[in-house]
């Protein structure tokens, strides 16, 4: 019984990872760029998700509002997080990555541990350094075999929101023409540029989509994991971006398995192995992985042309 | 293209020396000014530096200890005797060791006399010494590791040690609790917490109670710790040992609760704050065990004046770290007082004249608990953890 | 002198230059040092300059040279120190000379990084690009989690080494006799060190790195680890061994990190795994990038102009990592930025003009 209350805590901390890990290989198959500042949009929608739903309960709904209000002002909270996140992340394309489109990647890695460190510091000026409570969206618990299991509502929460958005990511870069034109600019820039797409654009879509996403992601690992500091989301971003390599990095189902394998990885080897190497043992499995497979588990092998 | 990186590093270099250059020039204006207030209105205004974390991760120790200071030594001033302090900018040190050191000789340079600091062991470690060598009066407020003070004559600690409170709380649980099934969950990259955690596990071995699972985790698994609950519930513990700081506890109490597990939560000094904590649901934290100094709700008047200040000033409420230096800055008031050393001396004789009265001063302070601290000569104080316990929201002795 | 100066190659005097301008370096700062110029936070960093500097270099080898992303290089810098001061602390009594010591564990930190390099690049090398990067990040946890369970203590019997891999180990399992001293207590990392690193030490290392290195990439190793970089397939045609060029570029690399690592470990009295966590690789790589990809005397400039950056903003106090941040930003948009570029060399052809007419001349 335990071993299925381990499994559940790595699926769900593996489906946070998951959405991260989205974000990161989005951004990735289109710009061929890795944006280390991913993390940090997280941590901003945690805040703007923490300070809304203070203020809607503080001032908005009255004392003992109904479940209804609540709900409502929980949700309102969740889309101002992606608004707000969605803004930051075009902004942080327009100003710092887009006049690099054409400079080496190296370049744009360091722009992004630079967009990264201003981030984290003026979060701190800002919001103080103090970490903050976040209160989980939701809370309880589902209780199964006679109270043996149990399940926090939150878990299924995050389970639930990763498989929409994973199902809702692969229609639209399938199905959608602004998908396919995010296809067809990382696949090849210039030729998708002679077909009329509008390559810029459609990379900054690509920064906004990764960012709501982000958003969603800091109020699900808020939630889960309700302390909220500034450098929150830098760890689970590292461990996301690891999330993504492993499942094969600009691939949306990749960075799916990814994060889902991780979570699960980093949860029993703690559990059964030991606390202190449960990174070790996870990087471990990552190397040994990448060393059997390269481009990861679902990642395309490009054969080098001469 | 050697040429182009030439330029631009050029550029980027000239804005760094420029930079440099401005701080040099602001710097040596400050001394001036600094020396120029000290010949025109008093020559009694020390000097003191404060080392902490002002950014990053322990941020929220180091500006409640910068801020707590800033307050100590305006009141201290406002009280126009013959002791003044001036306080120098705090330096940040992020919480490590080679940052310390380059904050330490940054405030050196800048005069210091005596050093608040540093705030967390980790970069004292490294600071420490050369305070000893330099022959600096250092009083830490809240660096409790034994290694602080071993060898260091120079360095006095207001919190009290790691091993201390390790053995205190295992005493303290074998007599209050009956056959408790022990789990421990503790920062396995923290040498407050590793301290604190090997003497608990030493003493309780000592008196035969039994440990049934002991987790760890670091800086980067800090976020969850539903894996370490879920085994410590399995292994039957009763009793959760938790010698941490509050913000993970804040954590391992809501998960804790997401799952439904509920032993007895006993914590340390750091645990304290957690009923202040921004957002954190308090009724979680019902019938937690801790030892602390230092409470913020406290009803006596110096803890209430402080608090109410802090707050006007600040904003939140100050933690125990706070406290300490507040007491640390008092205890210089004292000591000073008792030594009758003044600002014109060198930092080295001000601080041999400090070593020699402090294992004969008292003081009493926010985290006395009403009581009388004293120092032994190898600079750490005589405070005893004292369990309390929440309830309502408030800590009551048990 | 003037025509052996003009039948020079311009790299070998740009590499000349790099020399003389580092012992110029040295001997301004020391005569500063002597009349008392230099404040203590400059003598403060003096060794860790040097320790970055030279982390820099190695580093600019594998990722400007090699051509391979590596975010994991503070892990062998942690080797290095650990095995540094293990050397130094446990030769203590048996050399009592501090400088004897200091070299010793210099090269017993080489030595350690280099193996640990070896055992790395041998699998790392396969692969590419960006799950290079992340395996070596991998590696560089790893190398943390596993000194974190290191305890080493010394007494006359010898060394006393045991792995805490379950937490339920700690230094009395070493069983030390009463005069042992304990060097390494995992987490708690290498306390009470002695502090024998000296800024003459860390420029002969400087020296030393800049002198293979530059050696390294001038000789035919160097030659033919840059057409590998340039085109792997192409240089494997025409005979070249890949893996045995990328794997020695990549040990020399580690080593000199390990040196590094080293004379870092011996300058503080306190040392932790902890320290050199991936946030410090990408420290050292924002040095590597910002002096230039392959630039050696550009590393050495920008490891020593952004080590002080954050100290020099210390009048800004609370906005101090924030101006950082900023200035890292338009640093990399100022010297990767077409427009930005192109403004540049505007201004460098009106002032270079008679320059490149000589240079065509040639």
């Amino acid at each position: 019984m335990e071993f299925l209350s381990y499994l559940v805590t790595g699926i769900s901390l593996g489906s946070i990872y998951a959405i991260i890990a989205l974000g990161y290989t989005m951004v990735y198959g289109i710009a061929k760029m890795l944006n280390f500042a991913h993390g940090d949009v997280i941590m901003v929608g945690g805040y703007v998700a923490f300070y809304a739903t203070s203020f809607a309960t503080g001032s908005l709904l009255g004392e003992d509002p109904s479940d209804g209000a609540v709900l409502l002002a929980t949700l309102g909270s969740v889309l101002l997080a992606m608004l707000v996140c969605t803004a930051l992340g075009v902004v942080i394309e327009g100003l710092a990555y887009k006049p690099l489109r054409s400079a080496p990647s190296l370049a744009v890695l360091i722009t992004a541990i630079g967009v990264s460190y201003f981030l984290q510091n003026a979060a701190q000026l800002i919001f103080g350094a103090a970490p903050k409570n976040f209160t989980p969206v939701v809370s309880g618990q589902l209780t199964l075999f006679g109270g043996q299991l149990r399940i926090s509502y939150i878990a299924l929460l995050t389970v639930a929101t990763c498989l929409v958005i994973m199902a809702a990511l692969t229609t639209f870069i399938n199905k959608s023409k602004l998908g396919k034109a995010m296809r067809a600019c990382s696949e090849d820039k210039g030729a998708a540029q002679l077909m009329g797409i509008n390559v810029n654009g459609t990379i900054s879509m690509t920064f906004a989509i990764g960012s709501a996403l982000a958003a969603i992601a800091g109020v699900l690992l808020c939630s889960y994991s309700p302390l909220l500091q500034p450098t929150t989301g830098s760890m689970p971003g590292i461990k996301a971006f690891t999330a993504a390599v492993f499942g094969g990095i600009g691939s949306v189902p990749g960075a799916f398995l990814g994060g889902l394998l991780l979570g699960i990885i980093e949860s029993l080897a703690q559990a059964y192995i030991s606390t202190q190497l449960s990174n070790t043992i996870m990087f471990a499995v990552l190397i040994v992985v990448l060393l059997v497979k390269p481009a990861g588990l679902l990642g395309k092998y490009v054969p080098e042309k001469v | 293209m050697m040429k182009k990186k030439l330029l631009a590093l050029l550029t980027a270099s000239v804005m760094v020396l420029s930079l440099a250059a401005c701080g040099g020039d602001s710097g040596t204006t400050d001394d001036t000014s600094g020396t120029d207030d000290s010949t025109e209105t008093t020559a009694t205004a020390f000097k003191i530096g404060v080392i902490g974390p002002l950014t990053g991760d322990a941020a929220i120790y180091g500006t409640c200890v910068a801020n707590s200071t800033q307050i100590a030594v305006e009141e201290i001033n406002a009280l126009g005797g013959d002791i003044q302090f001036e306080l120098l900018t705090p330096a940040d040190d992020v919480n490590d060791a080679e940052t310390s050191v380059n904050a330490y000789n940054n405030l050196m340079d800048q005069g210091m006399q005596l050093l608040v600091g540093t705030v967390t062991t980790q970069p004292g470690l490294s600071v420490f010494p050369l305070t000893n060598e330099d022959r600096l009066f250092t009083i830490t407020p809240s660096a409790s590791g034994d290694d602080c003070i071993e060898g260091n004559d120079t360095v006095f600690q207001v919190c009290f040690t790691d091993s201390n409170q390790g053995m205190r709380s295992a005493q303290y649980i074998d007599e209050n609790f009956e056959d408790p099934q022990i789990a421990i969950i503790y920062k396995n990259d923290d040498q407050y917490s590793i301290g604190i955690h090997d003497n608990f596990v030493a003493e309780a071995e000592s008196r035969g109670m039994s440990i049934v699972y002991e987790g760890t985790f670091n800086n980067s698994s800090a976020t969850d710790f539903n894996v370490q609950l879920t085994a410590a519930q399995a292994a039957g513990a009763d009793l959760l040992f938790l010698p941490i700081y509050y913000s993970p506890a804040s954590i391992i109490l809501t998960q804790a609760n997401a799952m439904g597990y509920a032993p007895t939560f006993f914590g340390v000094d750091g645990m304290d704050g957690i009923l202040t904590a921004k957002g954190f649901d308090a009724s979680l934290a019902e019938g937690v065990y801790l030892l602390t100094p230092f409470a913020a709700d406290a009803e006596d008047e110096l803890t209430q004046n402080f608090v109410t200040t802090y707050q006007e000033q600040y904003g939140e409420i100050p933690n125990q770290f706070g406290a300490d230096a507040y007491d640390a800055v008092y205890t210089l008031y004292a000591a000073i007082q008792a030594a009758g050393v003044t600002a014109d001396m060198s930092a080295a004789d001000i601080c041999e004249a400090l070593i020699e009265v402090m294992p004969t001063i008292s003081v009493t302070g926010l985290t006395s608990a009403g009581a009388e601290m004293t120092w032994d000569s190898n600079g750490a104080v005589s405070k005893d953890p004292t369990a309390v316990v929440i309830r309502d929201g408030a800590y009551v002795t048990p | 002198m003037r025509q052996y100066l003009k039948s020079m190659k311009t790299v070998t005097k740009v590499d000349f230059a790099t020399y003389l301008g580092v012992i110029l370096a040295f001997i301004i700062v020391t005569v500063c040092q002597s009349m008392g110029l230099l404040n203590r936070s400059m003598t403060g960093m003096l060794v860790p300059i040097c320790c970055y500097v030279c982390m820099a270099v190695s580093l600019n080898l594998t990722v400007g040279i090699l051509g391979e992303l590596s975010l994991g290089h503070a892990g062998f810098m942690s080797v290095g120190a650990f095995s540094g001061i293990v050397t130094a602390m446990s030769l203590q009594s048996a050399i009592p000379n501090d400088l004897v010591r200091m070299i010793l564990a210099l090269i017993v930190g080489a030595f350690f990084a280099a193996v640990v390099g070896f055992i790395v690049g041998i699998p790392v090398l396969r692969l590419r690009g960006d799950y290079l990067a992340i395996v070596t990040l991998a590696f560089g946890e790893i190398i943390k989690d596993l000194i974190n369970c290191l305890l080493v203590g010394w007494d006359e019997n010898g060394l006393h080494i045991a792995l805490n891999l379950d937490g339920t180990k700690s230094m009395s399992s070493l069983g030390l006799t009463e005069n042992g001293i304990e060097i390494i207590k995992g987490a708690q990392g290498a306390t009470g060190n002695a502090r024998i690193a000296t800024f003459t030490v860390g420029f002969v290392l400087v020296m030393i790195t800049l002198i293979v290195v530059l050696n390294l990439v001038r000789s035919r190793t160097g030659r033919a680890v840059m057409a590998i970089r340039d085109n792997r397939i192409a240089a494997e045609s025409v005979g070249l061994n890949v893996t045995k060029y990328k794997l020695t570029a990549f040990v020399v690399s580690t080593a000199l990190a390990g040196a590094a690592g080293a004379l870092f470990g011996l300058n503080y009295s306190n040392v932790t795994a902890a320290q050199f966590d991936f946030n410090t690789s990408i420290l050292v790589l924002v040095y590597v990038v910002l002096g230039g990809l392959g630039n050696i005397w550009g590393s050495v400039v920008a490891a020593t102009v952004l080590y002080i950056l954050p100290e020099a903003l210390r009048q800004f106090s609370d906005y101090r990592m924030l101006v950082y941040a900023i200035v890292l930003i338009l640093v990399m948009l100022a010297t990767n930025n077409p427009t930005f570029k192109a403004i540049f060399s505007r201004l460098r052809r009106k002032d270079d003009l008679p320059d490149t007419a000589g240079k065509e001349a040639q």
